[in-house]
């Protein structure tokens, strides 16, 4: 299974176990979503279990809240990370604060998915990546997958859980890994061990980092599609790095994190989302606070750049080869 | 950077930009003659079933019942038994003895906040009534007469407003944010109108369900203005919804006049024709029409034929809340010039004109509610007030974040205990 099959999976067997989950969103259902991530479970399940929405984030979220609230479990799907922001007040002010302003009296089991992240050259308003905004928000859970396998795992975990959660699902990577070079094609899932996705029920517990490569020349943190654009640059290079798949940014695997800084004493944070108050802002001082007697490095950073995401120089924004290679080599300097 | 472009030189009369102002303003005397009251038998009941496009004058027209001698007359009077009436009596003059009591307490400095809904008791206590009691209400945060309604226990209305030791929402929340799932009353919020598209999302739920349960919410006239207003009634149109918006229409969103949501061009029901929704506009000072409208609303959902939105024309005769003063803004006298008068006195005379009440017991009621009020107060002020200490448990503040506590909540909360424990010593307990 590609990263969209698996996606599209994991509902399918959360709405086939539960009878309260329903997926909705715009032209999520005839259609199947514009990623097609939604195929085939209205015929499969019904009109509503799956069913188109207005094109009205606000409503989608705020309708997910009261349906929560009845005892439902939505599964709204956001078209674009980038077009969560009318509905972010539903979420910020509403679904996360829910069963901490009512202790308990009521509970928002919602998993919000939205695809994130550029490299599609979908300009300004197709390729933002806002998981530090979600961070940022109490009673929110943030869920980044970064391939098949994981993916279905996580979403299964995430509408389970009962807690509201932001699944953002790096759409760079939807079909097939992704190298870091623009002129490079990306390789389909098929050739990947994690495109072999159990067709049934499974869930990777939500809080748990992942190594994707055990190393002792430094640790590098990522997530999303990152993950591959780092595992190829240290291959190329030959270096013996320790590359850490976070999966879920809160809650945080600290201890993965701390464990792995300890043992190779240096740290490289990767993020495709801008750079100030940028996720790995957090990171770099969680890893400053707990390990700081073993750092041998100061902390570093490759990010986006502070500037909206331009269309047609997508490639020159987006942290690929030579940016993270640049800051290999200063942190493995001394 | 570009210079402001200047007007060519056109033969064409400049354009000028409206900003709305209320009629009157301090050291004015309002006179609101021109206030279309229709009789009571003006405005027509059509069937539960009618399709919005053919109720369309609904939403500009009262729906009234009690004229002003306290006849109830007209297609839509709900017939009300006397015990029924003077149920809803006893509950519009307990909500207005409890606002009177919790206003007081805040200006002793019992509570830092409080928000009263006099003249606008029918708005909530009838229109409870005329739904049942499992459907599921959103309210606002002027709604204090639903829980009293659904008899939710007064002294945790107060505990709640003490944020005190019996406070349920443990000193979380604002005063006068209740929740009460049990009461079918939905967590308070802040922020207005969220609870709009909250509630068609729950009664979207019950109708994919099966359920026989009905939503209805509240907000304020100012509020409607928000988005949430837009994208709830644009839900609520696009799946049917069993759902009941009410706008109360109490004229004014702390200063700014009904003006500022666009009362000037048109009315708040008839934001109901753009949606093909039904909309009705009620006489909210007439208890007997709010029953009315609501139970009309609650059959048309019940019975699949969708929402209803009933903008309550009414008067908000008191300041927004404790922090607001309306004498900076507004005419002294506005509250008696109001041609609806009060809604309590209007249901009083409405029994006495039935011979089912007089002046002697509602003295009499009055003092026993007022009395009621008071000794709740005592026993709930026995649980402690607000700045009187702190009453719950320090670690209570990282509970119910998530259902878990995960490691960088545990390691905030460790942290705010030592701190407490370097302030108070090891054995402090809440007062
Ligand atoms: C989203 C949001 N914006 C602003 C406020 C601040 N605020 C609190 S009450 C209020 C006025 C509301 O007026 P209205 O909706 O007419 O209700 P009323 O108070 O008259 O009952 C405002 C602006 C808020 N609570 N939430």
């Amino acid at each position: 299974m590609n990263m969209i099959e698996a996606i599209n999976s994991a509902m399918d067997v959360m709405l086939e176990r539960d009878p309260n989950t329903v997926v909705m969103g715009e032209d999520v259902g005839f259609f199947g979503g514009v990623f097609r991530a939604t195929a085939g479970l209205q015929k499969k399940h019904g009109k509503t279990r799956v069913f188109d929405t207005p094109i009205n984030e606000c409503g989608i979220i705020g309708v997910a809240v009261g349906m929560g609230a009845y005892g439902l479990r939505p599964v709204p799907e956001i078209q674009f990370a980038d077009y969560i922001y009318p509905g972010l007040d539903q979420l910020v002010s509403e679904a996360a604060r829910l069963r901490y302003r009512s202790a308990n009296d009521f509970i928002c089991p919602m998993t919000v998915r939205t695809p994130f992240g550029g490299g599609i050259f979908g300009g300004q308003t197709h390729s933002q990546s806002p998981e530090s905004i979600m961070t940022h928000i109490c009673g929110v859970k943030t869920v980044i997958p970064s391939n098949p396998y994981d993916a279905k795992g996580l979403l299964v975990a995430a509408i389970e859980d009962n807690d509201p959660v932001v699944f953002l699902e790096p759409k760079r990577i939807y079909n097939g890994p992704f190298s870091g070079y623009y002129d490079r094609p990306v390789e389909p899932w098929s050739k990947h061990d994690a495109s072999a996705v159990p067709e049934g029920y499974y869930r990777i517990d939500l809080g748990k980092a992942a190594t994707v490569r055990e190393g002792e020349a430094l640790t590098i943190l990522a997530y999303g599609t990152m993950v591959h654009v780092t595992k190829t640059i240290v291959e190329e290079m030959g270096i013996d790095a320790e590359i850490l798949d976070l999966r879920t940014l809160l809650p945080l695997d600290i201890d993965a994190i701390e464990a792995s800084v300890k043992k190779t004493g240096r740290c490289l944070i990767i993020h495709e989302a801008t750079r100030t108050s940028g996720f790995g802002a957090e990171l770099a001082a969680l890893v400053q606070e707990r390990c700081f007697y073993h750092l041998e490095a100061p902390v570093e950073r490759v990010t986006g750049f502070d500037t909206p995401y331009p269309h047609s120089l997508e490639w020159a924004y987006f942290p690929g080869p030579v940016r993270i290679a640049t800051a290999l080599t200063k942190i493995l300097k001394d | 950077m570009p210079e402001t472009p200047q007007r060519p030189a056109r033969n064409l009369p400049p354009l000028s930009l409206h900003i709305p102002e209320p009629r009157y303003r301090p050291g004015d005397t309002p006179d609101f003659g021109d206030i279309e009251v229709p009789a009571v038998d003006a405005t027509p009941r059509p069937g539960e079933a009618t399709k919005p496009d053919a109720m369309r004058e609904l939403c500009y027209g009262l729906v009234r019942v009690l004229d002003f001698d306290g006849q109830a007359k007209g297609q839509w009077d709900p017939r009300l038994s006397p015990e029924r009436l003077r149920a809803m009596l006893r509950n519009m003059m307990l909500t207005r003895a409890f606002d009177d009591r919790m206003f007081r307490a805040q200006r002793q400095g019992k509570t830092s906040f409080y928000m009263k809904c006099t003249g606008e008791e029918a708005t909530s206590v009838a229109s409870t009534m005329a739904i049942d009691r499992t459907d599921m209400v959103f309210p606002s945060y002027r709604q204090q007469g639903i829980l009293i309604t659904r008899d939710y226990p007064l002294i945790q209305m107060m505990n709640q407003i003490y944020s005190n030791r019996g406070d349920h929402l443990l000193g979380r929340q604002l005063p006068i944010m209740y929740s009460a799932p049990e009461h079918g009353f939905f967590s308070v919020s802040g922020n207005l109108a969220t609870q709009y598209p909250q509630a068609v999302g729950w009664a979207m739920a019950s109708a994919s369900k099966g359920d026989s349960r009905i939503a209805t919410v509240w907000c304020g006239e100012g509020s409607s203005a928000e988005g949430d207003f837009h994208s709830a009634l644009t839900f609520a149109t696009v799946y049917n919804a069993p759902v009941i918006f009410n706008v109360v229409n109490n004229q004014w969103a702390i200063s700014s006049f009904s003006g500022f949501a666009g009362s000037e061009r048109t009315t708040f029901a008839a934001r109901a024709v753009g949606y093909g929704i039904a909309g009705l506009r009620v006489d909210g000072n007439d208890p007997l029409a709010v029953y009315a409208a609501t139970q009309w609303a609650a059959d048309r959902a019940r019975t699949n034929n969708g929402p209803t939105l009933i903008e309550h024309f009414t008067y908000r005769s008191e300041g927004h809340s404790t922090s607001d003063d309306p004498s900076a803004y507004r005419a002294a006298d506005e509250a008696t010039a109001w041609p609806l008068g009060d809604p309590i006195a209007r249901l009083k005379q409405h029994l006495i004109v039935l011979g089912e009440w007089d002046e002697a017991r509602h003295e009499a009621q009055a003092k026993e509610l007022d009395d009621l009020v008071k000794m709740t107060q005592k026993q709930s002020e026995k649980l402690g007030i607000l700045g009187h200490g702190m009453h719950q448990p320090f670690e209570t503040m990282f509970e119910d974040v998530f259902e878990d506590m995960p490691w960088h909540l545990k390691e905030q909360c460790a942290q705010m205990l030592a701190e407490q424990e370097a302030k108070f010593g090891p054995d402090w307990k809440p007062e």
